[in-house]
């Protein structure tokens, strides 16, 4: 599969919704290079603003921003804005559901060998957990963009969670994404596996696995965790009559659980779950990491098989 | 000492294939200052527990680290080739789970200090003589949380604790005065109630009477602001922003090996 990087599509992203919209300011703390929130930086040097190491004064500085009527993007690393923010987060942003998208990178483990501090593995969690925010989470680049474009044109709280390497692209150009939408990107009647981020392009590998084993596995990615597509979900449970999630991130309060919410309300059929678990990762090459940590296309496809055991 | 442990930088980093020479070649006077002169310590018993405290705050320059903590024999130096591989002792940034020596883990800037008072705080509790020592970024001097706790230790009176500010005036992004600037600096923390002193970073002389005369002063903490140049001892490292976290390639160390001959 052809690769790209999520981070340099939101840059390029960020330069575009720039030209069109006078009111998109963006902040950083010092990792423009790495969020590639400099692309937009050189382009808009007077839009931009480098706040330094201080991520708490900044996501202040953001609902300032907004309540002013600036659309505000803010970025850094997922861990120091949505870990270390929270109450931020909460009290600045959330509760008084302010113009403010959170685009942060280094999403999960493949952050790799910079090791468990930069690991970041309950954003899903902290931010589904906040009312008024929509959390969404790009498959490939193409998907990026289009999230991107989305949250300018939405009012209100985001969050976007961005990868470090390059992430195969699943989409064809021209896609487009519906915020709150999910999509198949495969068909299949035997189960359905739900994923998000870098975990679709795997169930498509698993699915390619599974088929020659005579196992028919839908695939849909999931890219908005809030609001949550509880039609597509009940659909696939009837349709399908089992389900596996897909994250890179702990087992508490991700896609997971958000789905099994669903399932067991509305469409109650065996579940497995595919992601870390609840531990910390060490330093490793990404791919190292997401075979320690039982992320693979193999691994899906064991949950897959396992799961239409139990149908 | 610092020669060699700035060889291991330039090595481990090659080595990994990413990593963080910059900051790391600006702190090894003061690393190796403290390990092998200033710290009463006992690298056969890690947990001893009279040793003095050194915390990293800036937890992206563990390859000094763990290089002085080799050559102090806490690990084999060998072992100094496995940074930040899969399952290796010596993660990407310091983990106190894993490597004897290591006091704290680190990696999310601005959080060393409060940890150094909680550690200053029981060993008056317990009544124990050791010092505690800790080692902050400039870059990292913009948080806020470092002000909260530069409050709290002059407030609690802590005088055996040194903070330590490898001023190299250098971040992640560009230089510390046209991104955050702090000036004026050392008066700063004065003003939070701190004894301070401006030094030589890289003048060993300077280092080590700082340390000592850290430990004459009564009644509220010390600061030793170290004026240091980041990637110092390689000249296509020093000053330059590109090797903040960017790992020498194969003909780059060879070239920096080299220079630290
Ligand atoms: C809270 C936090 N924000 C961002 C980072 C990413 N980061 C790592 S090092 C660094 C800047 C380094 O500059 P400085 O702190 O001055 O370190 P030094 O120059 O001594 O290496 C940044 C932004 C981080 N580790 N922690």
């Amino acid at each position: 599969m052809a690769e790209a990087s999520t981070r340099e599509t939101y840059g390029k992203t960020l330069v575009e919704l720039g030209r069109q919209n006078k009111d998109i300011v963006v902040l950083d703390a010092d990792l423009s290079p790495s969020t590639m929130t400099s692309i937009f930086a050189r382009e808009f040097p007077d839009r931009f603003f480098n706040c330094g190491l201080t991520e708490q004064n900044m996501v202040g500085v953001a609902a300032g921003l907004a309540a002013s009527g600036k659309t505000v993007f803010v970025s850094t690393f997922v861990v120091f804005v949505v870990c270390r923010c929270f109450d931020q987060l909460r009290l600045c942003i959330s509760q008084p559901e302010l113009n403010v998208k959170i685009v942060a990178t280094h999403g999960g483990i493949t952050v790799g060998e910079d090791g468990s501090s930069h690991h970041a593995i309950e954003d899903l969690a902290l931010t589904c957990a906040l009312p008024s925010f929509t959390v969404v989470v790009p498959a490939d680049a193409i998907e990026t963009a289009e999230a991107v474009k989305a949250a300018a044109s939405n009012y209100g709280p985001f969050y976007i969670r961005l990868s470090r390497p390059k992430t195969p692209i699943v989409y064809p150009e021209g896609y487009h994404f519906t915020l709150g939408k999910a999509v198949t990107v495969r068909q299949g009647k035997d189960a359905t596996v739900i994923a998000i981020g870098i975990m679709v392009a795997k169930a498509l590998e698993a699915a390619d696995v599974l088929a020659r084993e005579g196992i028919d596995c839908r695939v849909i990615n999931m890219p908005t965790l809030k609001p949550l597509d509880e039609a597509a979900i009940v659909k696939a449970a009837s349709e399908t009559g089992a389900i596996v999630v897909a994250e890179e991130h702990l087992a508490q309060g991700g896609l997971g659980s958000r789905v099994a919410q669903v399932v067991t309300r509305r469409k109650p059929v065996p579940m497995e779950f595919v992601n870390l678990g609840d531990r910390y990762a060490v330093s490793g090459k990404a791919e190292e990491l997401l075979q320690r940590y039982g992320l693979t296309a193999g691994d899906i496809a064991e949950s897959v098989k396992s799961v239409v055991k139990r149908k | 000492m610092a020669k060699k442990l700035r060889r291991h930088v330039i090595a481990m980093t090659a080595t990994a294939g990413s990593g963080h020479p910059g900051g790391s070649l600006s702190a090894a006077d003061i690393i190796t200052a403290l390990y092998f002169k200033v710290l009463r310590h006992d690298p056969e018993n890690p947990q001893w527990p009279e040793r003095d405290r050194f915390i990293l705050s800036k937890g992206h320059a563990a390859p000094i680290l763990y290089a002085a903590l080799a050559e102090a024999g806490y690990f084999p130096v060998a072992e100094l080739a496995t940074l930040r591989k899969l399952d290796s002792r010596l993660q990407g940034h310091t983990d106190k789970k894993f490597t004897p020596g290591v006091e704290m883990s680190a990696g999310s800037l601005g959080m060393g200090l409060s940890f150094a008072i909680g550690v200053a705080l029981a060993a008056r509790l317990d009544s124990k003589t050791y010092r505690t020592y800790v080692l902050l970024s400039d870059g990292e001097c913009e948080e806020g949380q470092t002000w909260e706790a530069a409050l709290s230790a002059a407030h609690f009176k802590l005088d055996n604790l040194t903070a330590i500010v490898d001023y190299n005036g250098m971040q992640l992004s560009g230089w510390v005065r046209d991104i955050m600037n702090l000036e004026p600096f050392t008066r700063k923390w004065q003003a939070f109630g701190w004894h301070s002193l401006d030094i030589d970073g890289h003048d060993f002389k300077q280092i080590l009477s700082a340390c000592q005369g850290a430990e004459k002063i009564k009644g509220k903490p010390t600061v030793i602001v170290a004026r240091t140049i980041k990637g110092r001892g390689v000249s296509f490292m020093e000053n330059n922003v590109v090797f903040h976290g960017k790992a020498p390639t194969w003909e780059e160390a060879e070239r920096a090996l080299k220079e630290l001959e």
